[in-house]
C-alpha cells in the first residue's frame, strides 16, 4: 500500500502542481504579449511584498479557511459539501441580525454572538440536504448546489425587501453601529509595535478561523466522533457493522460543515464590509473545495492552502489594477492553479507513485 | 476606525512604486465588465473618446470582487489618480468610505445620487424618462398588444426603468400587456445573455413582440433572439441599434458616455454635487439612426417627440417608481 513517502505525497505533489499551473500561466500571458516574470514580481510584490498586501491575502485567506475546512469535514464523511456557497450567505443574515438588532456593549461579545448565529444558520442551511442525504438518499451533491441558488434568492428577498434601509438603492443593509466593529490586524498589532497597514482587511477573524483549523484537527484525529466520522466515511459497510449510525454521522458532520462555511460571515461580512451585501460571499465557498482538494482535508494543508489562494486573489487585483491583463485571463491563471492542484491531481500523482516504486525496486 | 483610517496611507503609498504621482484619470468599472455592450461599455467609450482627443491615458480596472471596490479606490487615489470615476449604485458605500480620505482627489460616480461629500461628482439619470419614451415606441410599433420587459438584476434601478417603459406603453394603449421578467437575483444577471434569450422566446411564446432590455450584457442575447424569432427589441444605455440592423426598434440611450467624457474633459477641476440628467439635460433619450429609420414612422416620431417636449415642461409627469418603491402601473 506504501507507495510514497508521506514528504512527498504532502509536499512534492502540490508543489509540481503549482510548478505545471505556472508555467502554463506564464505561456498564456506570453501569448497576448505580456512580461509573465515581471507580472509575477508584481503578484508576489503586490501580496506579499508589504503588509498591505499581506493584509489582503489573509483577508481573503481567512475566508478560504472556514469555507476550505467546511469542505474537508464533509470529505471525511466521504460526502462532497458544494453548498458552502450557500451556507455562508446565510451565515451573513446571521451576522447581520445580531449586529444590527442587538445592542452590543463591546466587540468581543458581539463577535461571540455573531459567530454562533452565523454558525447556526450555516448549519440549519445544510441541515436539510444533509437529511435527506440521509433518510432519503437525495445525492447530496445535486441538493447542495441547488440550495445554494435558494440562499441567493433568499438573500436577495430579504435585502431588497426587508432590511434596505429606507431610501437607498443598494440591496445592502445599513452599515453595522460601531460597537461590533472588529478589530483589524493594525489595531491587534499595533500594541506590540509593529506597523501594520490601516487599509487591510484582515481582521481578528483570522484568529477565529486558525483556532478553527486547531479544533477541526482535535476533532477529527483526537476525539471519537472524529473517528466515527472517519470510519463512515471509509467505508459505510464497515461502520454500520461496529455500530455507528449513518444517519447520524450523516447529519452531524453535515451540521458541522454547514457551521464552519456559516462562520465564514464574521469575516467578509462583519470584518470587512461591516454591511451585507448581497454578493458578500463572491465564490468563496467553490473555492473552498480547490482549497480542502489541495490541502488533502488536513487542517494545516487547507491552512496552507488558504493563504496561496489568499495570494491568487490579492496578486491577481494587483495584475488587474497595474497591467493591462483583462481579468479573464486572471480568472485563466487562478483556474489553472485550482485545475491542476485540485482536478488534476492523479497526473502528476500516478507518475511519481511509478518512479517511487521503480527506485524502491533498484534499492531492494 | 474612520479616524484611523483617515491617517492611513504612508505605508500603503510607499508599497506602490508602480504608478506613483500620475494625474490621470482612472475608470472603475463594475463586475459586468468594461465590453459589456451596454452601461460599462457607454463608460469606456466616453473615456476613450477622451483619450483620443486629447491624447491622453487612464488607468482602468474591471472589479472581480466586493472587496476590490474599497481597494481599487485607495490604490488609485494614493497612485495620485484624479478624478477617480466610478460606475454603478454599488460603489456609493464604498465612496463614502474612501472620499473623505483623500480631500484633494475628485471622485465621479454614476447611477448614485444621494451619498455625502464635498468631493464627489454624483451624477443620476432620468432613466424613467427616456423608458416612457421607448415604452409609446414600443406600443405603437406591437401589432399584438402585448410588450416585454427583461430586466438584468432585480433591484429598483432596474425596477425604475421598467415602470417608466410601462407607464409609456400604457399612455399609448391602455389595454396592452406588460410581461416583466427579471433575469436573476445576483449581479451575474447582468452578464448572462443565455438566460436573457429564454426569457425572450418565453414572453414571445405569451404574444410579446416587441421586448426591452434593460440588463447589461444580458440584453445582448435578448437582442439576439428577438432577431432570430424575427420580433423587435429595444437597446438600453448604448446605442445598439446597429447590433441587429432593422431587428432593433431603438434604443433607450442614458448617456453615460458624456457623463464620464465630460469629468474626464475637466480633469481635476470637475464640479462637485449632484447632478440628475434627464430629457432636458440630454442625459437620457431613444436612439435614432440609419439602423432603425425604417422602423420608426413620422407619426411615431412626432409622438414622442410631442411627449418629450411634455415631460420637459412638466406638463408630463412620469411616475418614478423610487418615490414609494412600487409602480402605478406595474406589478414586479
Amino acid at each position: 500500500m506504501d507507495k510514497m513517502p508521506k514528504w512527498a505525497d504532502v509536499v512534492l505533489i502540490p508543489l509540481i502542481s503549482l510548478i505545471l499551473a505556472a508555467a502554463l500561466s506564464a505561456l498564456v500571458i506570453l501569448a497576448i504579449g505580456e512580461d509573465p516574470v515581471a507580472a509575477v514580481r508584481l503578484m508576489v510584490s503586490g501580496a506579499l511584498g508589504s503588509t498591505y498586501g499581506w493584509g489582503y491575502t489573509l483577508y481573503y485567506a481567512t475566508n478560504f479557511m472556514f469555507t476550505g475546512l467546511a469542505v474537508a469535514v464533509a470529505f471525511h464523511a466521504r460526502m462532497f459539501n458544494i453548498g458552502g456557497e450557500g451556507q455562508a450567505m446565510l451565515g451573513g443574515l446571521g451576522v447581520a441580525l445580531m449586529c444590527l438588532y442587538v445592542p452590543w456593549p463591546h466587540w468581543t461579545l458581539a463577535l461571540i454572538g455573531a459567530s454562533t448565529l452565523a454558525a447556526l444558520f450555516g448549519a440549519a442551511w445544510a441541515a436539510i440536504p444533509a437529511w435527506l442525504q440521509a433518510k432519503r438518499g437525495s445525492h447530496i451533491v445535486i441538493t447542495t448546489i441547488m440550495f445554494n441558488f435558494i440562499a441567493s434568492a433568499v438573500l436577495n428577498y430579504v435585502l431588497v425587501n426587508l432590511m434596505r434601509p429606507q431610501g437607498s438603492m443598494d440591496p445592502a443593509t445599513a452599515r453595522f453601529p460601531e460597537p461590533v466593529h472588529l478589530p483589524t490586524l493594525h489595531e491587534l498589532l499595533a500594541p506590540i509595535g509593529i506597523n501594520f497597514s490601516k487599509a487591510a482587511p484582515a481582521n481578528v477573524s483570522l484568529l477565529v478561523a486558525v483556532a478553527a483549523c486547531v479544533l477541526v484537527w482535535l476533532l477529527i484525529w483526537r476525539t471519537r466522533l472524529g473517528y466515527e466520522i472517519r470510519a463512515y466515511g471509509h467505508s459505510e459497510t464497515g461502520a454500520l457493522y461496529a455500530g455507528i449510525s449513518p444517519v447520524r454521522i450523516t447529519m452531524i458532520a453535515m451540521l458541522i460543515s454547514g457551521g464552519l462555511a456559516g462562520m465564514m460571515a464574521i469575516n467578509n461580512v462583519m470584518g470587512e464590509a461591516e454591511r451585507l451585501v448581497l454578493n458578500a460571499t463572491e465564490g468563496a465557498g467553490f473555492i473552498g473545495i480547490a482549497v480542502a482538494l489541495m490541502g488533502r482535508s488536513h487542517p494545516f494543508g487547507v491552512f496552507l492552502a488558504a493563504i496561496l489562494f489568499g495570494f491568487l486573489y490579492q496578486g491577481g487585483a494587483e495584475l488587474a489594477l497595474w497591467t493591462s491583463i483583462p481579468r479573464e485571463l486572471i480568472v485563466v491563471i487562478q483556474a489553472l492553479v485550482i485545475l491542476f492542484t485540485g482536478a488534476l491531481d492523479n497526473m502528476v500523482r500516478m507518475p511519481l507513485e511509478k518512479l517511487f516504486l521503480s527506485l524502491r525496486k533498484g534499492r531492494a | 476606525m474612520t479616524l484611523l483610517k483617515s491617517l492611513m496611507g504612508a505605508a500603503a503609498a510607499m508599497a506602490l512604486s508602480a504608478g506613483a504621482a500620475l494625474a490621470e484619470p482612472a475608470l472603475i468599472f463594475d463586475l459586468g465588465g468594461k465590453f459589456d455592450k451596454s452601461f460599462n461599455e457607454a463608460a469606456f467609450t466616453g473615456a476613450q473618446r477622451w483619450a483620443d482627443e486629447t491624447g491622453g491615458s487612464f488607468r482602468e480596472i474591471e472589479l472581480q470582487s466586493e472587496a476590490q471596490r474599497e481597494q481599487a479606490l485607495r490604490r488609485f487615489a494614493e497612485a495620485g489618480a484624479n478624478p477617480i470615476i466610478t460606475m454603478g449604485f454599488a460603489m456609493a458605500d464604498p465612496l463614502s468610505n474612501v472620499a473623505p480620505d483623500y480631500p484633494d482627489t475628485k471622485f465621479v460616480v454614476v447611477d448614485v445620487t444621494w451619498i455625502a461629500g464635498d468631493n464627489i461628482r454624483q451624477i443620476g439619470f432620468a432613466e424613467h424618462e427616456g423608458s416612457y419614451l421607448v415604452g409609446m415606441l414600443a406600443a405603437m410599433a406591437s401589432k399584438s398588444g402585448t410588450v416585454g420587459f427583461v430586466g438584468g438584476m432585480d433591484v429598483p434601478l432596474i425596477r425604475h426603468f421598467g415602470c417608466g417603459y410601462a407607464q409609456g406603453v400604457k399612455s399609448v394603449s391602455p389595454d396592452a400587456k406588460i410581461i416583466a421578467n427579471m433575469t436573476g437575483t445576483t449581479p451575474a444577471a447582468w452578464n448572462d445573455p443565455v438566460k436573457g434569450s429564454e426569457l425572450t422566446k418565453a414572453q414571445i411564446s405569451q404574444g410579446a413582440d416587441v421586448v426591452y432590455a434593460a440588463a447589461g450584457g444580458t440584453g445582448v442575447g435578448v437582442l439576439q433572439t428577438a432577431a432570430d424569432e424575427g420580433i423587435l427589441s429595444i437597446g438600453v444605455d448604448s446605442n445598439q441599434n446597429h447590433l441587429h440592423p432593422g431587428k432593433v426598434l431603438t434604443s433607450m440611450l442614458k448617456r453615460v458616455d458624456v457623463a464620464v467624457y465630460d469629468a474626464m474633459k475637466a480633469g481635476g477641476e470637475v464640479e462637485t454635487g449632484v447632478f440628475v440628467l434627464g430629457l432636458a439635460e440630454d442625459g437620457v433619450g431613444y436612439a435614432l439612426d440609419d439602423n432603425n429609420a425604417a422602423l420608426i414612422s413620422p407619426e411615431m416620431k412626432a409622438a414622442v417627440d410631442a411627449a418629450r417636449e411634455q415631460i420637459i415642461s412638466g406638463e408630463l409627469k412620469v411616475t418614478s417608481y423610487y418615490e414609494n418603491d412600487s409602480c402605478p402601473v406595474l406589478d414586479f
